[in-house]
């Protein structure tokens, strides 16, 4: 007679148990954030207090001689950054129309795996690709004086960030009602108007959120940029430096916090670097949002 | 006992090869190594806290002094030498440099290869990055040519790149680029320009022969300074250091053997 409600009751505390399991699994990433967070300006703040304002904001950076201009290193970010996004929307977009509506299903069965193995590809790899085989070819084809340069890293970063494009972007091309098809072929479009009349359109959220996905990945990545875009603290003002060597936040604090003494003007900012990286990534995710919460909201005004 | 061992980051790892074969060699020996820089290494053997001090540069005369204050009479060994190779791609014309050149280069006040008698080429710099030894070095002894109160910096269009092999793999693929490193990263596939200190030279290339003949420009010693005359496991340790088979690790290390009839 005890057995069945002992037998619940054991139940209904392992229910209790996964629940709050996975309630403190989704808030860790929360907390790690903002733990992230509280690091980064305990760390970072001092170097606004120890380092005088004019010196973080002239146009140099050589932190051996005390040059800290965080210029040149937000400008060199931007512009890979930028330079991605500007080649991974097409190549993504057309990627995912190809297979998602184009390819026959067998063709589309061999493309998927591959198109996601690129993501397993370690950024060093691609990074000494991009070194030894690709920047050669740059310098050569465009007659620049180095092929290593914002404009190998950015091309690097988009043929990166394509797996996240393709897979989320197809996604959203793939949830695009059929009716809607049916109603574009019905009205006698032919099959790439109703693909760029009507399912692009419909899915643009998804084709934006697949944008944003694969650029927070490049503004981020380190290893690749600091093999392939020179270093150069130069800076990028104008679009004809993309075609040449900038030097990205990512990489200076790569390559330079391993050597830098803890506690020193240096140290802190790099860590005061890191934040400003933090910073624009939030930004840039927050705008995102933005732009896809109010997008949804029309697309379901005209819906309804 | 512990031969405790401090000083130059340039050469930690020269120091931390040497005893790890010293202790395969004589498991008995115990040796610490550890860097911070040359400054700090000579401040160590000032206070007595070490046997022997690593260092990049000679010892000042006011360390000398101080240290002399503390009674301790630092002597000095020179260990090895440093060489730093200036590279060009092997189709570059351009055969000879004079270190006036090669810091006008670097700071950026000439841009093109035809200004030093090349093609008419733009010319890409290669360094390595700020945090190297080999950069400060470099940019003390050739962009400052050695004056202290030059403060010239390298151009913002030098490439920085984060290791040999980066220099390395631009070098030998691209015909505007000019590079620098230690003269053991230096291969084949690469040419070494040579440097004269004026244009009526005489002009020399890297090699082991002419960094230890002393006519090499841009070479400098690496000292160890021992905290008075040494004795016992000490002096054995740096006798071993000057033998074949440490100075064996010098040069695999890419940095220029200490030669015997060297004072």
């Amino acid at each position: 007679m005890n057995v069945a409600p002992s037998h619940s009751k054991s139940q209904a505390w392992l229910e209790f148990l996964i629940e709050r399991a996975i309630q403190i699994a989704g808030i860790s990433a929360i907390v790690l954030v903002a733990l992230i967070f509280f690091f980064l300006i305990r760390e970072g703040a001092p170097a606004f207090t120890t380092v005088p304002l004019t010196s973080l904001l002239v146009t140099r950076w050589y932190p051996i001689e005390g040059y800290y201009g965080l210029l040149p290193l937000v400008l060199g970010s931007l512009i890979v950054t930028v330079g991605a996004a500007i080649f991974a929307l097409p190549l993504g977009l057309m990627t995912a129309i190809f297979v998602g509506e184009i390819a026959p299903s067998w063709v589309r069965d061999i493309l998927k795996p591959f198109i996601e193995v690129l993501a397993g590809i370690p950024s060093v790899v691609i990074g000494f690709i991009g070194m030894v085989a690709l920047s050669p070819l740059i310098r050569v084809a465009l007659d620049i004086p180095t092929g290593l340069t914002a404009f190998t890293g950015a091309l690097l970063l988009a043929w990166m960030a394509l797996p996240t494009i393709v897979s989320v972007a197809e996604d959203a091309l793939d949830a695009v009602p059929a009716t809607y098809r049916d109603a574009g072929l019905a009205l006698g479009m032919t099959r790439w108007q109703v693909i760029w009349k009507i399912v692009v359109p419909a899915a643009r959220t998804g084709v934006l959120t697949a944008l944003m996905l694969g650029v927070g990945r490049a503004i981020g990545e380190t290893m690749t940029v600091m093999m392939v875009t020179g270093n150069a603290p130069r800076l990028a003002l104008t679009p004809r430096d993309l075609f040449l060597p900038v030097r990205t936040m990512t990489a200076t604090i790569a390559a330079e916090m391993g050597e830098v003494a803890q506690g020193s003007q240096h140290y802190f900012v790099l860590f005061a670097v890191g934040l400003t990286l933090f910073v624009i990534t939030f930004i840039v995710n927050m705008a995102a949002a933005a732009v896809v919460f109010r997008q949804v909201k029309r697309a379901e005004r005209v819906l309804s | 006992m512990t031969i405790q061992n401090k000083g130059s980051d340039t050469m930690v790892n020269l120091a931390l090869a040497w005893a790890e074969r010293y202790q395969a060699l004589y498991p008995e020996a115990r040796i610490a190594v550890t860097g911070g820089g040359s400054g700090t290494g000579i401040a160590a053997l000032i206070n007595n806290n070490v046997h022997l001090a690593n260092a990049s540069r000679r010892i000042k005369d006011e360390e000398i002094a101080s240290a002399r204050a503390n009674g301790i009479d630092p002597q000095e060994y020179i260990i090895a030498h440093d060489a730093i190779a200036i590279i060009v791609h092997p189709s570059n014309p351009v055969d000879q440099l004079t270190l006036q050149q090669i810091s006008d280069i670097y700071s950026g006040k000439i841009t093109n290869w035809r200004e030093v008698g090349g093609e008419d080429r733009p010319i890409v710099r290669l360094s390595r990055e700020t945090n190297s030894g080999t950069h400060v070095y470099f940019l003390e002894a050739v962009v400052r040519m050695n004056d202290p109160h030059n403060r010239t910096l390298f151009s913002p269009d030098t490439l920085l790149l984060p290791s040999s092999e980066g220099i390395g793999a631009e070098v030998r693929l691209n015909p505007n680029a000019i590079g620098y490193d230690g003269l053991g990263y230096v291969t084949g596939d690469m040419k070494i320009v040579a440097v004269g200190l004026d244009a009526a030279g005489p002009f020399w290339p890297a090699s082991v022969e002419l960094v230890t003949s002393g006519d090499y420009p841009i070479s400098r010693d690496m000292f160890i300074y021992a905290a008075g005359v040494p004795e016992g496991p000490v002096a054995v340790y740096l006798a071993w250091l000057m033998g074949p088979e440490a100075q064996k690790i010098v040069l695999d290390l890419g940095f220029v053997p200490y030669q015997a009839e060297a004072p």
